[in-house]
């Protein structure tokens, strides 16, 4: 674990020191803050909870590709700067490098998350708000951040560079992301299964909503675990190579 | 210190190392030559437990690379072709790190970064950032990073690469600076002075297969040409041929205002034995020097030939 942490430490302090964060930071905050005005706020009048609701949902989305661009550096730059041999040749195991990385892609993201709160906050003030609807959707956010940065971590683990990396984990969020699509034209109990596995439509949505259920926690908490078991397995196998 | 035995590695039907063996003790200092593409960067790989072999066994200090790959990792620094340097970070920083990560005490990791920052000369730049760093600095770097936890075995995968003369002193002094200390080091180089001054024994590798190991003085032993002798003798050349036919095979080098110069071939010193035949003659002997073939034409006919030398 001690390992794990310094990993971690390391890429989130390598994360604070070069532009590419801050950059990421900054376009999620503009697409976040541009469609907090032009469609949750704009319109017709709407109560707090459906803008909050909205914010929530548009935020989703941006946590995803954020996600994907976060992630996509995290094994494919180290291989191709070479750095990932470092590691290798250390009597680290390979469950320490990816989980290392992966909590330090996540604390980015929370960080990253937390920036957006004066949004909410905002609606707080000039409306009646629920803290504990604030506290579910954030919620939402950073456990669909999670499944999405692990899945983000294995593509990374796959690819040879980071280009690839970010076009692997797209292509497997848009799988999941569509599996309610796949749900719809299927019979029962496929389209169940489908349901199950779609990576927001069903398990997002509540805690958008303001609602938490111990299904969604644990569906989003086994997508990330199955994602870094599958990273951990890649970079045992490539670790030899 | 090392044990390796008949190890293999194919790259699809490409066999970069094929039945490799040889022994390494604690302390020794040996330098693991051969041209580009001969398998010196595959069998650092293997022993740095980064890459898996075909067949063939290799022990680090008593465990098994594949077997026991983390017992390995924990004996070992690994200083690969390129450095694995994270731009970001600063000197000391970046070397805490490396200790931390290959189990150094949290107590002992600032002596430790001092102490590999001293004997890689990198003081003065503890606070830079590792992207402002010269090439030099770089290489010095990685070589701190190897050795800051003060590893059993020490792999340095030609730590010369691309540094001019001046530093290429530097790295040399560096190398020569662990002898003697806890590390057993094996460093693989095309630099042949880089080799030759600062390793007690040589591997040389010639398409995957060892063609010869040894020490210096040992290769040109058993390729026949351990030494000779450089004479020269004020006289006429017969003369100087006919009293020296009998000392070893003699090839006039040159010859001036009746001074002969003249190669005599010797694997042992025959100083003595030619300096009485020279004198015995009745000529006069104006130079006598011993030679032995430098390394860099001894690794040339090493790995020139298919059948010149035997492991």
């Amino acid at each position: 674990m001690m390992r794990t942490m310094l990993i971690a430490r390391r890429e989130l302090a390598a994360w604070l020191r070069t532009f590419q964060g801050y950059i990421i930071i900054a376009m999620v905050l503009a697409v976040d803050g541009l469609l907090f005005n032009a469609f949750a706020l704009g319109g017709v009048s709407k109560r707090s909870s459906e803008v909050l609701s909205l914010f929530f949902q548009f935020s989703s989305g941006t946590t995803m590709v954020a996600s994907v661009f976060i992630s996509m550096r995290l094994l494919a730059e180290e291989r191709q700067a070479g750095t990932l041999l470092l590691l290798y040749s250390s009597p680290v195991k390979d469950h320490e490098i990816v989980l290392g990385k992966f909590l330090s892609a996540l604390a980015f993201l929370a960080l990253m998350t937390l920036a957006t709160v004066f949004m909410p906050l905002l609606v707080m003030v000039h409306g009646k708000l629920s803290l504990g609807h604030i506290a579910a959707g954030y919620l939402g956010l950073l456990l669909l951040g999670s499944a999405s940065l692990a899945i983000g971590t294995f593509g990374s683990a796959l690819a040879r560079n980071q280009v690839l990396a970010a076009v692997l984990s797209g292509c497997m969020l848009v799988a999941l992301l569509t599996c309610w699509l796949l749900a719809r034209i299927t019979e029962q109990p496929l389209s169940d299964v489908f349901s199950a596995l779609a990576l927001w439509n069903q398990h997002f949505q509540p805690f958008q909503a303001g609602v938490v259920h111990v299904r969604d926690i644990v569906y989003y908490l086994s997508v990330t675990y199955v994602a870094l078991f599958a990273a951990t397995r890649v970079l045992e196998a490539r670790r030899w190579r | 210190m090392i044990h390796v035995e008949g190890l293999t590695r194919y790259y699809g039907g490409h066999a970069a190392i094929r039945g490799l063996s040889f022994e390494i003790q604690r302390g020794e200092v040996i330098g693991f030559l051969g041209l580009n593409g001969a398998g010196k960067t595959t069998t650092l790989k293997i022993l740095g437990c980064v890459l898996l072999p075909t067949s063939g066994r290799a022990v680090v200090d008593g465990h098994d690379v594949v077997s026991h790959p983390h017992e390995v990792r924990q004996r070992i620094g690994f200083l690969p072709d390129t450095p694995p340097l994270y731009d970001e970070m600063g000197v000391g920083e970046f070397l805490a790190f490396v200790a931390r990560l290959r189990g150094v005490p949290s107590r002992e990791v600032s002596a430790r970064v001092t102490e590999a920052e001293e004997k890689t000369g990198l003081r003065d730049v503890d606070d830079a950032p590792i992207s402002s760093l010269s090439h030099g600095y770089r290489q010095r770097v990685g070589v701190a990073q190897a050795l800051v936890h003060r590893p059993a075995l020490l792999l340095l995968d030609e730590p010369g690469s691309g540094l001019d003369p001046r530093q290429m002193v530097e790295m040399r002094t560096l190398i020569q600076g662990l002898r003697g200390a806890e590390h057993t080091v094996l460093v693989s180089s095309h630099l042949l002075p880089e080799i030759s001054q600062t390793c007690d024994r040589l591997l040389v590798i010639k398409d995957g297969e060892l063609v010869a190991q040894g020490t210096e003085a040992e290769l040109g032993q058993r390729l026949g040409s351990g030494g000779f002798i450089e004479v020269e003798v004020r006289g006429e050349r017969e003369r100087v041929l006919a009293a020296l036919a009998g000392v070893g095979p003699v090839h006039v080098m040159g010859e001036a205002e009746g001074v002969v110069t003249l190669r005599v071939e010797a694997p042992a010193d025959l100083r003595p034995g030619v300096a009485r035949a020279v004198v015995g003659a009745g000529l006069e002997l104006l130079r006598l020097d011993r030679g032995t073939e430098k390394l860099e034409s001894l690794f040339l006919r090493l790995t020139r030939g298919g059948d010149e030398a035997a492991p």
